[in-house]
C-alpha cells in the first residue's frame, strides 16, 4: 500500500490491514515517521531517525501501530520535559504505567508531542518548545494542554496519541482540531510517570480520529497499578462502540453551559447534534447544574494549590536544569525557578501557594473542596433523570495565535464547559459536530463515573448521523 | 488586591524569585484572577463537607512487600550536579 493509502486508514482499519498481510508495522510506522519528521505545525518536540530495529508482533492488539505521547508522560531514555524548560536534558529512568500498558498491547511509541508547560494552558502557547499551529489554519491556536498530540493526529501525523486532561487539556484540543478525544472516570488509568499537574484532576486519555479508535487505545490504557493507589480495576471490559441508534436514551442540556458565553456558529452545531438524536431515538431536555457556573472559580483554587505543591519538586537539585552562578542554596532554588518556569506556570505557583496560605485557606482551598462537593452532587442528581449531559465541548472554535495571551480569565473561560466535569471525576468525550466558520467544534457527553462503553456506544452512533470529514486537515 | 508586599511573601513562600517587572504584572494579574475567584465566597456552603476524593473508594491496601527500585546510577545521571554518590547542592549558609 502507497504511504497515502496508509495513512488515510484509521488505526482500527490500520491494524486489520497489519494482521491480513496488506502492509506491515514497518511500513505503517515509517510512513508516519516521514510526516512528524517533517511536521511544520510543531506537534512534535521528538521524532527518531528511524523505525525502531524490533517493532511488536502483528498479533498483539495494537500490531505495532504508531503512537504519538504528549510530553509529559515519562518514557524511558527518551525526552520528557512537559513541555518546560525546567526539565531541559530530562531522559527518565522509567516509563509511564499506561504508556507501558499500549506498549504491552502492542504499541510503538512514535514520537513525543508538544503541550502547555505542565499541561497548564489551552492554547499550547505556553510551551518552552513554542507555540503550535492548528492544522485547520495555521494562524490558529490547537487549543491545549494537549494541542500536539490534538493536531498531529488531526494532521495525520500518527494515527492516535495519548493525551492528559486536568481541566478539558483533552476534551477542548480535541474539539478545536476536528478529532475525538475521551477524559476517562478519574482512576481509570494510573497516573505513574505522568508529570504531575493537579493529582485529584489528572486523567490520562486518548485522542483519536474517530470513536472507535478512541475506544480501541481506551480500552488498553485501563487498570489497576501499584504505584498509583487511586488507580482503579476497571469494572468491565471495554468494548468497541457499535450501536447505529440511540432509543430510549436520555440527554440532558444544561441551561448554565449552553447557553449565554457560547459563539453562535457553536450553538447552531451543537442544536444540529441535539437533533439528530432525537432522529436516532433519543428525548432531548433542558436541565439545571446550578453550581457550574462556579465551576471555573473552584478550579482555579484547585488546580493552582495542587500544582504549587506538585511543582515544589523543581529546585534544580535531582533532575533538569540548575541556574547558574548563584552562592547559595536558597537562591540556587529561586533562581533555577526564576529560569526554568514560564510565565503561566509562575502565574499558577503564586496562585496556589497564595491560595494556601496561613489566613487564606478556608476562604479559598476549603470553600473551593466545597463547591466541588456540589458540582459533584449536580452531576449524582442528574444522572437519577439523564442517561448523559451534553453540552458545547468549547465555548468558540479555534481562536488566533497570541489571541488571548494577554488576559489569563479570557484564556480560563476556554475550559468554562469542560472544568465542572474534571471536578466531578466523571468521564466524557468530545466527538467533532461540524464546521463553524470552516473550522471544527466539538461536541462534549458526560456520563456517571466508568459509563465510557455507554459514552463510547452513543458517541459512535452520533459519529455515524453527522459524518465529519477531517481529512482536509490531513491533506 | 493582591499588593507588591503580599506578592513578594507568596514568591518566598514558593521559591520563587520574580524580577521587579515579573511583581508588578503578578500583582495586577493576581488581583483580577482573585476577582472571578472571590465569587465562591457568595453561595451558601454551610455545613457542605469538602470533597476528598472524587471515587467512592476508601483505603487502597496492598501489602507492605519490599521491590526493587531503580539503581541508584540511573536516579543520579539525571541530576545537574553529583558529588560521591548524591545530589549535589550549594552550602546553605554560603
Amino acid at each position: 500500500m502507497s504511504a497515502e493509502d496508509l495513512i488515510a486508514l484509521t488505526a482500527a482499519q490500520a491494524v486489520e490491514k497489519i494482521r491480513a498481510g496488506e502492509t506491515s508495522a514497518a511500513d505503517v510506522y515509517e510512513a508516519y515517521r516521514q510526516r512528524a519528521a517533517a511536521d511544520e505545525l510543531n506537534a512534535f518536540v521528538y521524532v527518531p531517525d528511524a523505525v525502531p530495529d524490533e517493532l511488536p508482533a502483528t498479533d498483539t492488539p495494537l500490531a505495532g501501530l504508531p503512537l504519538g505521547v504528549k510530553d509529559l508522560f515519562c518514557t524511558e531514555g527518551l525526552p520528557s520535559q512537559s513541555g518546560s524548560k525546567i526539565l531541559e536534558g530530562y531522559r527518565p529512568p522509567y516509563t509511564a504505567t499506561v504508556v507501558r500498558n499500549l506498549q504491552d498491547a502492542g504499541a510503538s511509541i512514535l514520537g513525543k508531542t508538544n503541550q502547555d508547560e505542565f499541561a497548564m494552558g489551552s492554547s499550547n502557547e505556553n510551551s518552552a518548545y513554542g507555540p503550535v499551529q492548528n492544522p485547520w489554519d495555521r494562524t490558529k491556536v490547537p487549543g491545549g494542554s494537549s494541542g500536539g498530540s490534538a493536531a498531529a493526529v488531526a494532521a495525520g501525523l500518527v494515527p492516535w496519541a495519548l493525551g492528559t486532561d486536568t481541566g478539558g487539556s483533552i476534551r477542548q484540543p480535541a474539539a478545536l482540531t476536528g478529532i475525538v478525544g475521551l477524559k476517562p472516570t478519574y482512576g481509570s488509568c494510573s497516573r505513574y510517570g505522568m508529570i504531575a499537574f493537579a493529582s485529584s484532576l489528572d486523567q490520562a486519555g486518548p485522542l483519536a480520529r474517530d470513536v472507535t479508535d478512541t475506544a480501541l487505545l481506551f480500552k488498553h490504557m485501563v487498570g489497576r497499578d501499584h504505584c498509583d493507589s487511586t488507580s482503579l480495576d476497571y469494572p468491565e471490559e471495554v468494548k468497541l462502540p457499535t450501536a447505529q441508534r440511540l432509543d430510549g436514551i436520555r440527554l440532558g442540556v444544561p441551561e448554565e453551559l449552553s447557553g449565554e458565553g457560547i459563539e453562535p456558529g457553536v450553538l447552531e452545531s451543537f442544536n444540529r447534534v441535539l437533533d439528530l438524536a432525537r432522529e436516532l431515538g433519543a428525548t432531548v431536555e433542558s436541565m439545571k447544574l446550578p453550581h457550574a457556573p462556579h465551576a471555573l472559580s473552584a478550579y482555579y483554587v484547585l488546580a493552582p494549590a495542587e500544582a504549587s505543591s506538585n511543582l515544589a519538586r523543581f529546585d534544580g537539585v535531582r533532575y533538569g536544569m540548575r541556574a547558574e552562578g548563584t552562592r547559595d542554596l536558597l537562591s540556587m532554588y529561586t533562581k533555577t525557578r526564576h529560569d526554568g518556569f514560564g510565565p503561566e506556570v509562575k502565574r499558577r505557583i503564586m496562585l496556589g501557594t497564595y491560595a494556601l496560605s496561613a489566613g487564606y485557606y478556608d476562604a479559598y482551598y476549603g470553600r473551593a473542596q466545597q463547591v466541588r462537593t456540589k458540582i459533584a452532587e449536580d452531576f449524582h442528581t442528574a444522572f437519577e433523570r439523564f442517561d448523559f449531559i451534553v453540552t458545547p465541548t468549547a465555548p468558540t472554535v479555534a481562536f488566533g495565535l497570541g489571541a488571548k495571551t494577554d488576559d489569563p480569565w479570557a484564556m480560563y473561560l476556554n475550559d468554562f464547559c469542560t472544568v465542572p466535569i474534571s471536578l466531578a471525576g466523571i468521564p466524557a468525550i468530545s466527538i467533532p459536530s461540524g464546521l463553524s466558520e470552516g473550522l471544527p467544534v466539538g461536541f462534549q457527553m458526560a456520563g456517571p463515573a466508568f459509563s465510557e462503553n455507554r459514552i463510547l456506544d452513543a458517541a459512535f452512533a452520533l459519529e455515524q448521523g453527522i459524518g465529519f470529514d477531517g481529512s482536509k486537515a490531513r491533506a | 488586591m493582591i499588593d507588591r508586599e503580599q506578592v513578594l511573601h507568596v514568591a518566598r513562600l514558593a521559591r520563587l524569585e520574580l524580577t521587579e517587572d515579573e511583581v508588578q504584572s503578578m500583582s495586577h494579574e493576581l488581583s483580577g484572577i482573585l476577582g472571578h475567584i472571590e465569587k465562591i465566597g457568595e453561595l451558601d456552603l454551610e455545613g457542605v463537607p469538602p470533597t476528598s476524593h472524587v471515587v467512592e473508594v476508601s483505603n487502597a491496601l496492598r501489602p507492605d512487600e519490599a521491590r526493587p527500585s531503580y539503581p541508584r546510577d540511573a536516579m543520579l545521571a539525571a541530576a545537574p550536579l553529583v558529588a560521591d554518590d548524591g545530589f549535589a547542592v550549594p552550602s546553605p549558609q554560603a
